[in-house]
């Protein structure tokens, strides 16, 4: 049973993002564009299922979407604070300064995800990963102190993550 | 004070938020001095000023006629997509040295863009 599903849906979430596109890409909503997006959500992760060596295991998607609404939140609140600093502090008052985030996470789908929030959040851009994928280098734009960046990122974002990826 | 007014002062709403942040965004890319430090004002403010133009096209689309949320996507595509070029140009930094040399990682040998043969 697990295995007929698994080779009918190598994929599942694949399939239900796909089929979602599908239908924003049609504007359009009726019952036949819906089924050949569900066609299509099912034929291509199929078609390409021998590309994915190391498939992502299952998710808990209500987890996701709290987090995805606080980075949402973050992303608002965190465009003030870079607007302000852009409006108001002179250039020799800034502290820039990179950052070492040590990284928990081992899978790479986690490892994306945290990039990509750190890149849209406060004040802070992803760089780089390090050789063996166990760090990584973030710039802060205006810090007191590279720990306590650190220390945020772990504790609001990395910690999430680990139990969506459990 | 009609559904269509309310409708009208959110696109309004948005439209000059967005453009704001737009403006800031283009005032940080100017202002700031080194590589590093102005990538931060496009891919936030950036990020957050055309997000809310695009909130401000999908409001009209459903105030006047039929909805339309084909915008989302370009939403979608924008946040997974821009990390990924600020990405880039950091590393492109980093290489040509143009920023302060990044501290060394907590447990690997080096940073994967600096991991190159000799």
């Amino acid at each position: 049973m697990s295995t007929l599903a698994g080779r009918i849906l190598p994929h599942p979430i694949l399939t239900l993002f796909l089929t979602v596109v599908w239908i924003l890409l049609q504007n359009d909503f009726s019952a036949g564009m819906a089924v050949f997006g569900l066609i299509l959500g099912i034929i291509i992760p199929a078609v390409t299922a021998a590309w994915w060596p190391d498939r992502p295991r299952g998710i808990k998607l209500g987890k996701f979407m709290l987090y995805f609404f606080l980075v949402v939140w973050d992303i608002i609140v965190a465009n003030v604070q870079v607007a302000w600093i852009v409006l108001t502090r002179p250039n020799s008052k800034l502290r820039p300064c990179w950052v070492v985030v040590p990284l928990e996470l081992r899978t790479p789908e986690a490892i994306a995800i945290l990039a990509g929030t750190i890149t849209l959040t406060p004040g802070t851009v992803t760089a780089d990963l390090s050789s063996e994928g166990h760090s990584l280098l973030v710039h802060a734009l205006d810090a007191e102190s590279p720990d306590e960046v650190r220390d945020q990122i772990k504790d609001r974002y990395e910690r999430r993550l680990k139990e969506i990826f459990a | 004070m009609t559904a269509t007014s309310i409708g009208e002062f959110a696109i309004i709403a948005c439209l000059l938020f967005g453009a704001l942040f737009s403006v800031v965004g283009a005032i940080g890319l100017v202002k700031f001095d080194n590589p590093m430090t102005r990538l931060h004002a496009p891919t936030k403010v950036g990020t957050l000023g055309v997000g809310s133009l695009l909130l401000a096209a999908v409001l009209h689309a459903w105030v006047y006629g039929d909805g339309s949320m084909h915008q989302l996507l370009i939403v979608v595509f924008l946040f997974v997509t821009a990390p990924i070029s600020a990405n880039f140009i950091a590393k492109v930094s980093i290489h040509h040295k143009t920023c302060e040399t990044p501290p060394p990682p907590a447990k690997d040998k080096t940073w994967a863009t600096l991991d190159t043969p000799e």
